[in-house]
């Protein structure tokens, strides 16, 4: 019995190891990356963040992708509300139908949608903006949000609307005092999963931007300079890229299973 | 406020869900509408509170067409099977939810939400959630928020069948002090005929969506017009022969004569049925004008004081109510003694002709 700690202390080693590499890596100089196996920094610096929080080339990525991101977030989960309530509240010709092909606009990867993105974006003048990202990311992001808040919106009986109606109620206000204060969690969810995928996907925000609305991924994809990769730099932003994620995700710690279930536990 | 009901009818698809419905309900009254699931009480419920359009037919308050106006301009409160309550706000807030709604000035909230939460004894709760709540508690904050409305008609969907029995009897003695106390047009829905004969009032049968019968609840127990209305006002299941009168007999099958006596001799020659009460149907002989009929036993359900013998005889599954504890074996022949006076008579229509002699004296 005093062994059974062993193999999730093993497994969450495993884990951690290049997530604790990294921190290791962006805390060394490069000199020290290279030269020698050390298990922890032998000569702690903070340089590598330093030039982070000082080159715009570098933090306006960081700006970029958060703008772009919460911009998603906003069109997909005020987007997904209504249709969400459509699909859990009333029945109409083919929703079933409809339903099930929203989910199947996740099953393309993305990399088929970048050239008609592209093309198209270029000719309205799009292109290099961050709500062209944000815009293709609903993409994928839309059909989940009104399948993850469908399931949440399921869970509420419908007689509380009815209760409501009767209560007298006009929709826009039950919609607004009783029903989203209700479904609270499953909109957090919602827009912790669509941040996500926004927040990870590099080739369709790489594709679609240049210099004005460039992404942190992308700028973190090409830093091989005159002087050689910048594996000390490298490595604090990828530190600093994880950061958003974890905080956002501490919020919706509790839901996050109901969330990967589409809502339906 | 008097609601009004004419030739109502819900399709959805090729079913009826509600077919031809004529009902006058008048102010102050309590209309218990009676019959087994799916018999269309909810259906009914919901386009007397406008929540669902009929197909044809109209809805008329106070004598004005409302067809068409949407719930919220009704003057209507319901309570719900379910224990339906906001659960983002507290008791208190559930209750004044249609107050704040009206826009009513707060210290009248505050004084009406006291008021009906000492009625239903729900004051210490107020601050609570109510899924904090028991059941009982919570289905007497629906009621509570239904009420304090003070609309003009009140529907309330079977609001004791999720409840325990101890809540059940609780709140069943509570309601005709709570609706005395309104003068609102009351419609409750529920399965059981012994709580419509319990809250009394009026009580209107379904059956597959049509109203059987509308009267008051004693009389309509009493004086059924037609079978199904006898059928569906009486739990356990109302005993039924069907008999044949020809030149002075009247016969099932070969199994059993009927004497010709009371009002019996008087039926032109025809088919008819008899249907009489479990509790007219007795093990033991009580007058020498009984009917005696052999029969097996099928099955016998022991509820404490009374037992339930459920007996088949050619075919027909009866029961008897007799009072003790009777442990008889399965397949068993016993003899069951019938009063013809308890007998209720149905032409081939189905149509009451002949009225028990002590209900006609009544």
């Amino acid at each position: 019995m005093k062994t059974k700690w062993i193999v999730p202390t093993l497994y969450i080693i495993f884990l951690l190891l290049p997530i604790y590499w990294l921190l290791n890596m962006s805390l060394k100089n490069n000199t020290e990356i290279l030269s020698v196996f050390s298990l922890w920094p032998q000569d702690l610096t903070l340089d590598n963040y330093r030039v982070i929080f000082n080159d715009p080339s570098w933090y306006s990525g960081y700006i970029n992708s958060m703008i772009y991101v919460s911009i998603n977030v906003v069109i997909s989960v005020s987007c997904a509300l209504p249709a969400a309530y459509a699909f859990s509240r009333y029945s109409f010709l083919g929703d079933k139908h409809l339903f099930f092909w929203l989910l199947s606009n996740r099953m393309a990867p993305p990399a088929v949608f970048a050239l008609p993105f592209f093309q198209l974006y270029s000719s309205v003048g799009l292109f290099d903006t961050h709500l062209a990202v944000a815009l293709a990311h609903c993409l994928f992001n839309l059909p989940l949000a009104v399948w993850i808040l469908e399931g949440f919106m399921s869970g509420i009986p419908k007689e509380i609307d009815e209760t409501a109606f009767i209560d007298g109620y006009s929709f826009p206000k039950f919609f607004v005092k009783i029903f989203i204060p209700n479904i609270a969690s499953g909109i957090g969810v919602t827009a912790f999963f669509c941040f996500m995928f926004s927040w990870v996907e590099l080739l369709l925000a790489r594709t679609l931007t240049s210099v004005n609305a460039k992404p942190i991924s992308a700028i973190m994809t090409r830093t091989v300079s005159a002087s050689g990769l910048d594996w000390g730099v490298l490595a604090a932003a990828g530190m600093l890229t994880i950061v958003p994620g974890a905080l956002v995700i501490w919020f919706v710690r509790n839901h996050i299973a109901k969330g990967f279930a589409l809502g339906r536990v | 406020m008097q609601l009004q009901l004419e030739n109502v009818c819900k399709k959805v698809g090729k079913d009826f869900h509600i077919r031809d419905v004529n009902l006058t309900l008048e102010a102050g009254t309590l209309n218990i509408l009676l019959g087994p699931t799916l018999s269309g009480k909810t259906s009914l419920m919901r386009l007397m509170a406008g929540l669902d359009q009929p197909t044809s037919g109209r809805v008329l308050v106070n004598g004005e067409d409302v067809t068409g106006v949407p719930v919220q301009k009704r003057n209507v409160a319901m309570v719900y099977q379910q224990f339906i309550n906001y659960p983002n706000l507290t008791v208190y807030e559930n209750i004044a939810s249609p107050l704040r709604i009206a826009k009513t000035p707060k210290d009248v909230i505050a004084k009406k939400v006291q008021e009906m939460a000492d009625l239903l004894k729900l004051g210490p709760m107020l601050k609570r959630s109510p899924q904090e709540l028991s059941g009982g508690q919570q289905q007497r904050t629906a009621l509570a928020r239904a009420l304090v409305k003070g609309a003009g008609l009140v529907l309330l969907d079977e609001p004791l069948a999720n409840l325990d029995y101890k809540l059940r009897e609780e709140l069943r003695e509570e309601f005709p002090r709570i609706f005395a106390a309104t003068g609102s047009i009351f419609v409750y829905a529920t399965t059981e005929p012994s709580e419509a004969l319990l809250l009394g009032g009026n009580t209107a049968p379904l059956h597959e969506g049509t109203v059987t019968q509308f009267g008051e609840t004693i009389k309509v127990f009493r004086r059924p017009q037609n079978l199904i209305t006898a059928q569906i006002f009486s739990d356990p299941p109302l005993n039924v022969l069907p008999v044949t009168k020809l030149n002075n007999t009247m016969l099932f099958k070969s199994h059993v004569e009927v004497p010709l006596v009371g009002k019996l001799p008087e039926l032109p020659d025809a088919d008819y049925t008899i249907a009489f009460q479990p509790n007219n149907l007795s093990i033991i002989r009580k007058a020498d004008s009984d009917i005696s009929v052999k029969a097996k036993v099928a099955v016998t359900e022991i509820t404490g004081s009374e037992s339930y013998i459920h007996v088949d005889v050619a075919g027909l599954r009866w029961v008897v109510l007799a009072h003790g504890i009777h442990n008889i074996d399965i397949d068993a022949t016993i003899e069951v003694f019938l009063d013809p006076s308890t007998f209720y008579v149905f032409d081939k229509n189905h149509n009451l002709v002949v009225t028990p002699a002590s209900v006609s004296e009544a």
